[in-house]
């Protein structure tokens, strides 16, 4: 039944070895490297690496490896050239940051590295095992990196409280995938899609392993109510650390929740769309409500990514209906290109203004952006018009997709709930561009050039594809998942 | 034999002690053992399932899953460590430099 | 073949018994002459200072996560080693190259100088 590894299997997740191997051997160079700005160049030179290993290896699209243990399609090369770049915008951010709180050190990189290479390992995967161990590959340096600023106290419990709610979602999952083993008498998605199609499948069983990976899952993308800890990890975790955490982490489990769901789980939509239909709707009004009473930017941005995360699962709701799941996943997939061209950017904004010792983070602070800073403040009001998805911006564009496709499934109540607190969520963000506009005050920004610069390019991206999104979309929709 | 469900009985009760540890206890630690609990839970799970199924599969998947919870232990106690080593405490109650 | 549930009530009569034997027996046939040099705290032959309660250095953590991640890893070793003679020259070849991986691991723990001993 197993055949033999050919080279194949090692083209089909060529970027993943290749970006491991590199974390490795960083690592081991950083040792020796006296200047930290060495190994993030050499890290960002693995990503670009890593991205044209990607463009090479997007020629045997249409191919399963090691036994149907991961497979290589248009769905992951979409997701994991969305995470190389975003390891890049990432690194970029951190470059100047990490320095100026006087927590440079070299294990960033590799670290981040590593992480990227479990992200886009879960993309790609097939099987249960490979969801597990890319979960574990890609939270693990997550931990270690919420409690980068140690020692700083803030930072040391976010990590602490990211790593206790992360591996009892761990837990969840395992658990769960042990209870879809026992109803399928396999791991890989396609013995399950065979096994219930057989009617070998105990089904009970395997609704509630589908339940509990939801819930682990859930943890990872931050639903609510598995969103405790979001907004005390994107707190108290360095600002770089969560501008990568919030956009790639979320891009992963997003990939790995659409894989599993809409290929393995499609069968048990009946069971599934009221969880997910509920998980969606509470998600958007916790986040947003939350959200306002917020003075912390770092805070309230946490409480958007979970307010974002609703808006995604809101789309995916509709997974199991045959004519409408291709568009609901295309549309998932915009969005979160969309969300994580915004999310970099309104963080890139954010660690500009932050001052070591956590100064500069409360809103009230952007008071006077405007009058000094006026083409920063411009971007910023370009991510907050997107974050509310308001024209002209991609939040507008990645919104509308999202909203025709839960009204072609006919879920017309959901799509009002999300209109709603869309409309809520216009009170929190215009917030932040009153202050900069109407109140006076006397902000302090750290001008460093690769922070300004991936703003400045996030801020142009956000209007420029907003006005030309077609291209985005037909990319998206042709990232279709399979497993061969 | 000792029927299957009595394994998979005892895997759902360390599951549901687990998962209500994590919940109820305060100390970082016990939180933790708690945790491992559940992994260990489900691996009780995979070896039942292998067994009756008579595949290596589960059993293979318990070699990940401890490999995997060695790393976590690793980072996790590290952590620990870290803020016991600065505030003398691992109650979880007592962090509380985030703001609610 | 017997009752199953005999071998599980074997098992646990028998996880008792080591562990308690051990104690009874080290109580019976233990010498009893205490000392106050003998009743100090244990510490790998040096004076004891101050109270055992202390806090240790984190050094001895770190020697025990090191320890412990190699320890554990072992687990993918042994199938490997076992089923050497009949494997493909791939998974050898993997198996070596999941050995230079924890070795890059070793090499990053002593040149951060965690395994010298201060």
């Amino acid at each position: 039944m197993t055949t033999p590894v050919k080279l194949l299997d090692f083209i089909t997740i060529l970027p993943v070895i290749f970006l491991a191997a590199w974390a490795c051997l960083l690592l081991l160079v950083d040792l020796w490297v006296k200047h930290k700005r060495v190994t993030a160049y050499l890290a960002a030179l693995g990503l670009a690496i890593g991205l044209g290993l990607l463009w090479y290896q997007a020629a045997w699209i249409g191919n399963a490896g090691f036994n149907h243990m991961v497979v290589l399609d248009g769905f992951s090369v979409f997701v994991n050239a969305l995470l190389l770049l975003s390891g890049l915008l990432g690194i970029a951010l951190a470059y100047g940051y990490l320095r100026r709180m006087g927590i440079e050190r070299g294990e960033f990189y590799p670290l981040v590295l590593f992480s990227l290479s479990g992200m886009m390992l879960m993309a790609q995967a097939a099987d249960l095992i490979v969801v597990f161990l890319s979960l574990e590959f890609l939270s693990i340096p997550l931990y270690v990196l919420t409690a980068f600023a140690y020692p700083k106290a803030a930072s040391e419990e976010a990590g602490l409280k990211y790593f206790l709610l992360g591996a009892f979602a761990g837990g969840f999952v395992v658990y769960g995938i042990a209870l879809v083993y026992g109803a399928a008498a396999t791991t890989a998605l396609d013995g399950i899609i065979a096994a219930v199609a057989e009617g070998r499948a105990n089904l009970s069983l395997l609704v509630s392993g589908a339940a509990l990976i939801l819930v682990g899952l859930g943890f990872k993308v931050a639903i609510v109510p598995f969103h405790m800890w979001t907004p005390d990890a994107y707190q108290g975790a360095p600002s770089a650390v969560t501008a990568f955490m919030s956009s790639a982490a979320k891009l992963a489990g997003f990939a790995a929740l659409v894989r599993i769901f809409a290929l393995a789980f499609s069968s048990l939509s009946d069971d599934l769309i009221p969880i997910l239909w509920g998980l969606s709707a509470l998600t958007m009004l916790v986040g947003n409500l939350l959200a306002i009473p917020q003075t912390n930017i770092k805070r309230m941005l946490a409480y958007s990514s979970i307010a974002h995360a609703g808006y995604i699962l809101m789309a995916f709701t509709a997974f199991g209906n045959p004519g409408v799941a291709e568009v609901s996943i295309a549309a998932v997939l915009f969005y979160l290109a969309a969300y994580t061209v915004t999310n970099y950017g309104a963080w890139g904004v954010v660690i500009l203004l932050e001052r070591a010792g956590d100064l500069g983070l409360e809103i009230g602070g952007y008071a006077g952006l405007g009058r000094k800073y006026p083409a920063l403040a411009a971007c910023m009001t370009i991510f907050m018009l997107s974050l509310i998805g308001l024209p002209p911006t991609l939040g507008l564009v990645g919104k509308f997709y999202l909203f025709r496709a839960v009204i072609a499934a006919d879920l017309i109540p959901l799509a009002v709930i999300g209109v709603l607190t869309s409309l809520i969520s216009a009170w929190y963000y215009l917030r932040v561009v009153v202050n900069m506009y109407m109140r006076t005050g006397d902000p302090e920004i750290s001008p460093e050039p690769w922070a300004l610069t991936i703003t400045g390019l996030m801020a142009i991206l956000t209007v420029l594809v907003s006005l030309l999104p077609g291209w985005l979309f037909f990319l998206a929709s042709q990232a279709r998942l399979n497993l061969f | 034999m000792v029927p299957i469900e009595y394994y998979l009985i005892l895997s759902v009760v360390l599951f549901a002690m687990g998962a209500a540890g994590v919940l109820a206890r305060r100390n970082a630690l016990i939180i933790f053992m708690s945790i491992e609990l559940m992994l260990n839970a489900a691996n009780l799970a995979f070896v039942t399932f292998a067994r009756q199924y008579g595949q290596l599969d589960g059993q293979v998947f318990v070699f990940f899953v401890i490999a995997a919870a060695a790393a976590e232990v690793a980072v996790g106690l590290a952590l620990i460590v870290m803020i016991f080593r600065s505030k003398h405490s691992i109650d979880v109650d007592q962090m509380s430099s985030l703001r609610e | 073949m017997p009752n199953p549930w005999v071998f599980i009530g074997l098992f646990i009569i028998i996880a008792a018994i080591i562990p308690i034997g051990a104690i009874v027996v080290a109580l019976i046939l233990g010498p009893k002459k205490p000392n106050p040099i003998k009743q100090s705290t244990y510490e790998c032959g040096l004076e004891t200072v101050g109270d055992s309660l202390v806090q240790f250095k984190a050094q001895y953590y770190v020697f025990a996560l090191a320890f412990l991640i190699f320890d554990v890893e072992a687990v993918f070793l042994f199938p490997w080693a076992i089923a050497m003679n009949k494997m493909p020259l791939y998974v050898a070849l993997e198996g070596v190259i999941f050995i230079v991986i924890l070795v890059a691991g070793l090499v990053y723990t002593w040149r951060k100088g965690a395994l010298e001993w201060v």
